[in-house]
């Protein structure tokens, strides 16, 4: 995204390392090969959501606990459209204007109330909806697995020796058109601009004229919207629809962001593409480590960056002259 | 000449500590208005209170429609731009963009408003992609200007922006100023500590103190003014 010349040596190096380590690990091995691609369309998922935490971060300075939770509830709202008979793509982007208005209605009802008195009510407030959604998910749909068909069918591709499911590649494919489609927008739109520069400086942005207050609950409206697909996309990788879809999905998002660096939004999305890949592979080649122990792993990443590069692999400093 | 701005018996707050006791000033279409005194004195307050950045009462009225009710960002759409102290720069955001919000209120193409502020400001032209954080002082003083300059603001508000910049600099941007009202017509409520350079730069001013207007008065009966003289120009 033209920010690979910026980094600094040591992050650009080791993405450089890390991508080559992958490519020849690929060659050499089919399986290492299929958990990459299976890691990398699980990992966007997790950088859409991650991408999300990171926008509504910038804009209003709070971690919305309740994001994975909102990404639930909106991929029942496409299960229950596909039930009423819309096809699923028809029901795809109707959740996603859903999501946008969901998004932005909690950020003006709930957290922009509290928002000015104190970061951690606004926290709180996020912490009470995670519950609150949840709670109003089972008792709509209730508790049990629910199925939707997937959209991108069950065919395999085979590339020589490795066989590659068409829903990783569509996975992979609809997260990164998403990401790039908001990272446009940001980068080239005026109310792309104006939203950035709300977030940075909101006294500022109200002097030229930027309805400040209008741009943060867009900003909370996109990052639903950017959860909708993560949560859309989560749901045929495990094949069904129960209401805890997104709460392992949330920690690994969470770790992607920290990873990333919380204040950018490639790093979210760079930062979930490791976390996916590196965890599938740790899974199939870190013995001691099981598929039980995921989320913990993921974990353990979140603290280490937190206690060894608190900035993120991408979260530079900002550059200032007085 | 028609009055642009009228205040009456403005008043504002910050919590509990009065800033303003009742400042009443006026600023003529197509003048440029200095704004004196010493620190503490209400100056920035005052334009705070034109803006909308500070809590205000009393009687605001920008181009015949009263201030009192709206809020920053609206005032902006009204045509008035604020130079805040410290500049305003979104110095996370690269030059070209900064001059992109500033004309933020503006519909349709921009590229007209910013070729014409290049013929002001040449070397932004030059520094367009670059972060406008890493810019000196001085360049950043030029690049609010030039900010302000693109909204294409029927009144613009200038706080101090002889600050922290070398004298050069500063002579050259009221020298700016100046040319920017006479030949485009802007009018300037301008806020500044170095009165000698603002009387020379505006048609009127205004002195404060303790939050009330002491004294006012064409330029050339302020320079004039005895206790103006020993406490601001210094001779």
């Amino acid at each position: 995204m033209g920010a690979l010349e910026r980094l600094p040596p040591p992050t650009s190096l080791l993405l450089v390392a890390g991508a080559a380590g992958l490519l020849v690990g690929s060659l050499r091995s089919d399986v290492f090969a299929q958990l990459t691609v299976q890691g990398l369309a699980l990992g966007a998922v997790y950088g859409s959501l991650a991408l999300a935490l990171v926008l509504v971060y910038r804009a209003t300075r709070v971690v919305n606990f309740a994001q994975g939770e909102l990404a639930m509830a909106t991929t029942y709202v496409a299960y229950q459209l596909i039930k009423w008979g819309l096809s699923y793509w028809e029901a795809f982007f109707a959740t996603l204007a859903i999501a946008f208005v969901l998004g932005t209605v909690l950020e003006v009802a709930l957290v922009r109330p509290v928002q000015h008195r104190s970061v951690i009510a606004a926290v709180i407030v996020t912490v009470g909806l995670f519950v609150l959604i949840d709670g109003v998910v089972n008792w709509i749909w209730g508790g049990d697995f629910k199925y939707m068909q997937s959209p991108f069918g069950t065919k395999t591709y085979h590339l020589g020796g490795v066989s590659i499911a068409r829903l990783y590649v569509g996975m992979l494919a609809v997260v990164l058109v998403s990401v790039l489609l908001v990272w446009a927008l940001f980068r080239f739109t005026k109310l792309g601009l104006a939203m950035r520069a709300a977030a940075l400086r909101p006294a500022e942005s109200a002097l030229v004229g930027v309805r400040v207050d209008r741009m943060l609950a867009i900003g909370w409206g996109l990052a639903a919207v950017l959860g909708a697909v993560a949560g859309l996309m989560a749901e045929p990788s495990q094949f069904f629809l129960d209401p805890t879809l997104m709460q392992p999905i949330l920690v690994y998002a969470f770790a992607a962001a920290v990873l990333g660096g919380l204040e950018s939004p490639a790093g979210a999305v760079v930062g979930g593409l490791a976390i996916g890949v590196s965890l599938n592979l740790v899974v199939q080649y870190v013995h001691p480590i099981t598929s039980e122990l995921q989320t913990p792993f993921a974990f353990a990443v979140l603290l280490a960056v937190l206690l060894l590069k608190p900035s993120g692999l991408l979260g530079r400093s900002e550059v200032r002259r007085v | 000449m028609t009055a642009l701005l009228e205040l009456e018996d403005v008043e504002a707050r910050y919590g509990p500590v009065h800033a303003l006791h009742g400042i009443s000033l006026t600023v003529e279409e197509g003048s440029v208005v200095a704004v004196l005194g010493p620190n503490g004195a209400g100056k920035t307050t005052t334009l705070r209170a034109i803006s909308g950045t500070v809590r205000r009462s009393g009687r605001i009225q920008f181009a015949g429609r009263p201030l009192g009710r709206v809020g920053p960002d609206g005032v902006a759409r009204l045509g008035i731009a604020h130079v805040p102290e410290g500049r305003g720069t979104f110095s996370e955001l690269t030059v070209w963009e900064n001059l992109r919000l500033g004309a933020y209120t503006r519909r349709g193409s921009v590229e007209p408003e910013l070729e014409r502020v290049f013929t002001y400001f040449p070397w932004l032209s030059e520094r367009r992609r670059q972060q406008a954080g890493t810019l000196s002082g001085g360049e950043q003083q030029m690049l609010a200007l030039a900010r302000a300059f693109v909204h294409r603001p029927r009144l613009l508000l200038l706080d101090e922006p002889s600050l922290g910049l070398a004298p050069v600099l500063v002579a050259e941007l009221f020298r700016i100023v100046r040319d920017l009202n006479e030949t485009e017509g802007l009018t300037v409520l301008v806020v500044e500590q170095n009165a000698h350079l603002a009387l020379q730069a505006a048609d009127a001013g205004y002195v404060l103190e303790a939050g009330r207007v002491a004294l006012s008065g064409t330029s050339d009966q302020l320079r004039s003014d005895d206790s103006v003289r020993r406490s601001y120009l210094g001779y």
